[in-house]
């Protein structure tokens, strides 16, 4: 079996400008890769709204891609404060964005919604004031 | 018809990037980027009155064939360097999201 192919991104949590760079640098290497359409959307949707997620609430953190025969797992780990409640930041709509987040564009509640449906699999450890782990798998 | 003929019949402004030779697809208009990262779809037109930076990386990341900023609204600095760096094409207008809407319609329905 051949070595994973790995990237790994310090996401800047200071700096709203380049959010979503480590999104875009991945999907140009997955393109780069041959993967197809379908493959690099998922991977990018829920990439994006992962790192968003870090910027928004955690102050950054870091994004680690592997490339393996069957799948792309995606662990995004942050010390951020961790989400008290898993079961309500997962409803649609759900958002504790500020308001100068929102006028960005953001805060639309839809982050951890878009990451769940657009992978196959999505695992999220997180403890309050130690920080939040999510890690996703999109089948090949 | 491409996005060339497109931005001549609406009198769309080029902000960045280039028309020449660029299909597009279909319409999508909204501003929040999370709803947009999971409705815009490849070559797209997306019609915002955002125009950060993260506009442009979800333009990238969702392969719209072209972003058109509604309402006279300009890119910072820092979004037309994005643009630039990532290939995508920028376009204004005066008009508003629903006019541009009702514009593309209406030529979509008439043809070309």
């Amino acid at each position: 079996m051949p070595e994973p192919i790995r990237f790994h991104f310090d996401v800047d949590g200071e700096n709203f400008t380049s959010a979503g760079e480590a999104s875009v640098a991945v999907k140009k290497k997955l393109r780069q890769l041959g993967y197809s359409p379908d493959i690099i959307r998922k991977v990018s949707i829920a990439m994006y709204e992962g790192e968003i997620n870090m910027v928004i609430h955690a102050n950054g953190g870091k994004a680690d891609v592997e490339v393996n025969d069957d799948e792309i797992v995606i662990i995004l780990a942050d010390t951020g404060p961790g989400i008290p409640n898993v079961e309500l930041a997962m409803q649609e709509g759900y958002s504790t964005a500020r308001d100068n987040i929102r006028a960005l564009g953001f805060g639309a509640g839809m982050g951890l919604p878009n990451m769940k449906k657009y992978t196959d699999e999505m695992k999220i450890d997180t403890e309050v004031g130690v920080g939040t782990t999510i890690t996703m798998k999109v089948y090949l | 018809m491409n996005l060339t003929e497109l931005a001549a019949r609406l009198g769309l402004e080029t902000v960045a990037g280039d028309t020449e030779g660029r299909e597009w697809h279909g319409v999508y208009a909204g501003d929040l980027l999370s709803r947009a990262m999971s409705h815009v779809k490849a070559d797209n037109i997306w019609i915002t009155i955002m125009s950060n930076t993260n506009v442009i990386a979800v333009a990238s990341l969702t392969e719209a064939a072209a972003v058109v900023l509604a309402e006279g609204v300009e890119l910072i600095p820092e979004a037309m360097d994005a643009a630039l760096d990532n290939g995508i094409t920028v376009l204004s207008s005066k008009h508003t999201v629903y006019e541009l809407c009702a514009a593309i319609h209406e030529t979509e329905t008439r043809g070309a």
